[in-house]
């Protein structure tokens, strides 16, 4: 991420025999691993085995059934990460600007609007109501999150989804420049996503 | 600006475009205004019986307005991300809780002053009709916090909605009704800002236990 530099924080990751439950199925068993500064994870499988369930028990949204998720080198975990998944958190009367600084007071950070419509690419629809986006845009912005406040630990549900190629770049690039800076970053994909991932889960095989 | 005032920012703007404040005061007057039809114009009797139903009026608007409170943030994902918050999840829907009341509650206080006229309720009483308006409605949105946040994920909540808060809402109409038909005014008055400090304190904290749960 250009304008920031390393994180004081050294974010490291470990998942220790994690079980997670969808109802009545179990989704995840006995899953561990661990990550470090500057690790990409991608995870991988087929639809329904898991990814999203996995990277919302990393966030905290739910409680595993067995094992943990630690996080060390950070003070709290949820003010530590970011979490982008299906659910976009748009409001369509909303305007893009206004989503940006609503996440900035949000998130506790200063706006950095200006920063963030510019490497998001959403200059020229900046005053639009945020439901005349194209899915392509409403990805776009609920991406700028991870520009509008720095935090090392982002977690990704198939980011790239609705993405054109040019926005595929810009994606590329910020997972890129958070890894130089130290950041970690866990991707859900089905296709790659640019960057050489450090490590490669496939779950639900 | 602080998590508390983005949150309070963001409701409030939603509710002014979305046409959130005028639909419960249209509700709020067309109800008051339809008791003088269905009651005759028999102005003695109007005058009896027509200020308490003004609360009746007032519960029904600002329980038309909770379904959607917490169920659109659990759709569209923002509730996800008011949990990566440095704010505690309590502060974030007492935001919410507080630009609801000033959207729907305070106008609401206001238009109690007409519809009390309307109702033959005696002028001398009408600030303290608006006023114990304004204390129902804030103790109305902090129990109706609790029944918007555990219904969140349930398709038309409305009813299910109803059914846990309306019994809440029993302490300030009674109250409230005093305060409207010019009993012991002061004494109501005092137990209505009770209702609503309690229900402001407790309400946040039970709504975002309830919440937390929702994200799973």
């Amino acid at each position: 991420m250009s304008g920031s530099g390393p994180f004081q924080d050294k974010p490291a990751l470990r998942v220790e025999a994690l079980t997670l439950v969808r109802g009545a199925r179990v989704l995840v068993r006995d899953l561990s691993f661990e990550a470090g500064p500057g690790a990409f994870v991608e995870i991988r499988g087929g639809n329904g085995a898991g990814k999203t369930t996995l990277l919302r028990a990393i966030a905290g949204f739910l409680q595993p059934r067995a094992g943990r998720v630690v996080f060390s080198g950070v003070e709290e975990p949820a003010l530590a990460l970011h979490h982008v998944g299906h659910l976009s958190g748009l409001k369509g009367a909303a305007s893009v600007r206004a989503h940006l600084r609503y996440w900035a007071g949000l998130f506790g950070v200063q706006s950095r609007e200006d920063f963030a419509l510019e490497r998001s690419g959403l200059l020229a629809q900046a005053d639009l109501p945020a439901r005349v986006l194209s899915q392509g845009q409403a990805r776009r912005l609920a991406l700028s999150r991870l520009l509008v406040a720095p935090r090392p630990v982002w977690l990704l549900d198939e980011p790239a989804a609705s993405l054109d190629a040019q926005g595929q770049l810009m994606l590329a690039d910020l997972i890129d420049a958070h890894r130089a800076s130290d950041g970690m970053v866990l991707a859900a994909v089905h296709e790659a996503l640019g960057p050489a991932p450090s490590q490669t889960l496939t779950i639900g095989a | 600006m602080s998590a508390f005032a983005a949150t309070f920012r963001r409701d409030l703007a939603a509710m002014w475009a979305g046409g959130g404040v005028v639909a419960p005061l249209g509700y709020f007057l067309g109800a008051t205004m339809m008791v003088p039809l269905a009651m005759g114009p028999d102005r003695l009797l109007l005058a009896a019986a027509g200020p308490p139903l003004v609360w009746i009026a007032a519960a029904l608007a600002v329980l038309a307005t909770l379904e959607r409170l917490f169920q659109a943030d659990l759709e569209d994902g923002s509730l996800d991300q008011m949990l990566l918050s440095p704010a505690p999840l309590e502060a974030l829907v007492l935001a919410k809780g507080a630009a609801l009341w000033c959207a729907v509650g305070l106008p609401l206080a206001l238009a109690g002053a007409p519809a009390a006229i309307a109702l033959q309720a005696p002028l001398a009483l009408i600030p303290a009709i608006v006023l114990s308006l304004a204390l129902g409605t804030a103790a109305f949105v902090g129990v109706g916090l609790v029944g918007a946040a555990v219904t969140a994920s349930v398709k038309r909540g409305g009813v299910l909605i109803a059914l846990i808060v309306l019994p809440f809402f029993a302490p300030p109409i009674i109250f409230g009704a005093a305060v409207a038909a010019g009993q012991e005014v002061a004494a109501a008055l005092a137990i209505l800002a009770g209702c609503a400090l309690g229900a402001i304190a407790i309400g946040p904290i039970a709504a975002a236990a309830a919440l937390r749960l929702q994200a799973e």
